[in-house]
């Protein structure tokens, strides 16, 4: 159960060599390890410098869409014609995904470190670091960490005595999944509704408060100092598998494991390792069944395809899922796949924002037909009837939310049909939840 | 338990310096509305009508934008609940590993009798909630403030009656 477990010798560390370490958590014990010294050399670099070392670096968002990090902060505007802002996306509520909490928790500085370069090569004063409600010890942890930062002189007016301004400030959300999606969290900073916005315009042109933004996911920011430090080359050749997927990754593994927990390796690992070997395997007497490696919101893979999955954006792509958040779920044998994808489709209906009919409509639609299916009481054409909502949600809508809601219904029907089928006449599965 | 006593603003003395410094960290009054409804909940337990008007009052908004905000977030509740918040995790990977049996052992120990209800003695309202992001931790629970990780349902009775 939580933090520490000792790491795993085919883990590569960056991220979470101090986790379990509270020594960490404050400023002195940061410095001891080193910490803010890439921040006070990033402060007298040129600022396209540390754009370009980035971009060259290969990395990419770990929020879950997997954007080139300094592709995305070149899009900024270079003149400024008001205040350009940061956003540090600590909103995580992607079911399985649980890894910015773990670097919050314990490693606070080094977030505050990332951000602070970054804002500094992006030119914005603010940063805003909106953390789900309901981690309340992040909230603290983070709080804390920032309060120690500006008695240190770390950030404010004059950071690091750089003469630039670097301002940073914890904001709380209040439960709603959506505000992850970058547009819903500026909204829901600026005191609205978590609605997501139509693009275009983009966050870089119009976006928090109206003014030149940048988005980026903590693991993300949290990656920054380290590239700064050590180089572009060396983050690049962190690679196990496709040179275009780069650096370690934290995968937040979860679900019926002998021992879930977030771990770090090298981009292209095998998933078959992490399952087997780090997390231990299933528990006694089960095997795999299914496996989702990138958070609800991707394709669900069979047992074969999960043991040929290579852990980087493309080997994900291969075996038709995508890498998401890295946040990866394991059923085993016991699991009843009906109920569990019913429950992922809950999960997008609760949390539809409700703007776009088909979404608002269609997620509480797919969870009543997939109710009903495990009622007992499911019809011959159900599963068409699934496949047909599931399409009406894919690519229509103002955000990817609804495509989500589909991923696990069209997927959990192609790979495990014979499941439904069951259900549907009146046999129910050995594996069938008490509903 | 609806107790028809005098609105008791939030926003005076201590809690309206604290408002005005979290103002300075914005461009406009109305990014500081999340924070302000957290202060009322954090000092009333929950957020009325009547302090949706304290907080447009003051922040410049009309009522009905407040509202509107107020309702969109799961968190901020709109009508009083038990002294102590208990909100489960029952997402689909905490699920697997036996999330509703933590529920039923929750609602059993403290005596409510159903979700979203609150206990007879006032104390408790448990909740399933959607994902708490602390899967590998199963079962997460959030009890007011305190995230509490790998709970499973003989920790349960010890506690209901710590919180007791
Ligand atoms: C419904 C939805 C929820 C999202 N939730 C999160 C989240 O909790 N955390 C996150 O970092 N990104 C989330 N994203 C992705 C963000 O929109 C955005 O792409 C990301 O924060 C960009 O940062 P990155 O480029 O560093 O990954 C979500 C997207 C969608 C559509
Ligand atoms: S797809 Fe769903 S969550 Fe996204 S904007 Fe539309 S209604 Fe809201
Ligand atoms: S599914 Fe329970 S905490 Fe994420």
């Amino acid at each position: 159960m939580g933090y520490p477990h000792e790491p795993h010798p085919k883990e590569t560390v960056l991220l979470s060599k101090y986790f379990g370490e509270q020594q960490t958590r404050t400023y002195d014990g940061w410095v001891e390890r080193g910490g803010y010294k890439t921040l006070k050399m990033a402060l007298s670099m040129d600022r396209q410098h540390i754009i370009d070392e980035v971009k060259e670096s290969g990395l990419r968002g770990r929020g879950g869409a997997g954007f080139p990090a300094g592709v995305k902060w070149n899009f900024m505007p270079k003149e400024r014609s008001g205040p350009h802002y940061l956003c540090c996306n600590a909103d995580e509520s992607e079911p399985g995904t649980f890894k910015d909490r773990e670097i919050m928790r314990w490693t606070p500085h080094a977030l505050i470190e990332g951000c602070a370069i970054t804002q500094y090569a992006i030119q914005a004063e603010v940063c805003y670091i909106y953390i789900r409600g309901e981690f309340t010890e992040a909230i603290g942890i983070m709080e804390r960490a920032l309060a120690e930062a500006y008695d240190h002189g770390v950030l404010g007016q004059n950071a690091m005595g750089s003469g630039h301004q670097i301002d940073m400030f914890v904001h709380r959300g209040a439960g709603a999944y959506i505000c992850g999606e970058e547009t819903a969290l500026m909204n829901s900073i600026e005191g609205k509704r978590g609605n997501p916005r139509i693009k275009p315009p983009f966050p870089a042109t119009r976006g928090l408060f109206g003014m030149p933004t940048t988005i980026n996911n903590v693991e993300t920011l949290a990656a920054v100092p380290h590239i700064i430090e050590r180089g572009s080359s060396w983050y690049k050749a962190l690679s196990l598998s496709n040179p275009k997927s780069t650096g370690t990754k934290l995968f937040s593994v979860c679900g019926q494991v002998q021992k879930p927990g977030n771990y770090e390796v090298v981009m292209g690992f095998p998933l078959k390792e992490l399952i087997y070997d780090l997390c231990g395997g299933m528990h006694r007497g089960r095997t795999l069944k299914a496996c989702i490696p990138g958070g609800s919101s991707v394709p669900i893979l069979n047992r074969d395809e999960a043991e040929a999955c290579l852990l980087d954006y493309e080997g994900a792509q291969q075996v038709g899922t995508m890498l998401g958040s890295g946040g990866v779920i394991v059923f085993d044998d016991s699991a009843d796949m009906v109920y569990q994808i019913m429950q992922l489709t809950h999960f997008y209906a609760h949390e539809s924002c409700a703007q776009c009919t088909q979404c608002r409509e269609g997620t509480a639609w797919i969870t009543r037909i997939l109710r009903r299916i495990l009622a007992g009481e499911g019809e011959s054409g159900d599963l068409g009837l699934l496949l047909e909502l599931s399409e009406h949600l894919t690519g229509r809508t103002i955000c990817p939310l609804a495509d989500s809601c589909a991923a696990p219904v069209v997927s959990g029907i192609n790979k495990f049909r014979d499941e439904f089928e069951a259900y549907i006449k009146g046999a129910k599965p050995a594996t069938a939840a008490a509903v | 338990m609806h107790q028809k006593t005098e609105y008791q603003p939030v926003f005076t003395g201590d809690q309206r310096r604290k408002l005005d410094e979290i103002l300075t960290r914005y461009p406009n009054k109305q990014a500081a509305l999340l924070p302000a409804l957290w202060m009322v909940q954090d000092t009333h337990g929950w957020i009325s009508q009547a302090a949706m008007a304290e907080v447009a009052e003051v922040l410049d908004l009309t009522a009905a934008h407040v509202e509107g905000v107020a309702t969109f977030y799961t968190m901020f509740h709109k009508h009083p609940v038990g002294e102590h918040f208990i909100q489960v995790c029952t997402t689909s990977p905490c699920n697997v590993c036996g999330a509703e049996d933590v529920v039923a052992a929750f609602l059993q120990h403290t005596g409510c009798d159903e979700l979203g209800a609150t206990s007879p003695d006032g104390k408790f309202t448990v909740l399933e909630v959607e994902c708490l992001g602390a899967c590998g931790f199963a079962t997460p629970v959030l009890i007011d403030d305190d995230f509490i990780d790998g709970v499973t349902p003989d920790m349960v009775p010890e506690l209901v009656a710590r919180y007791r």
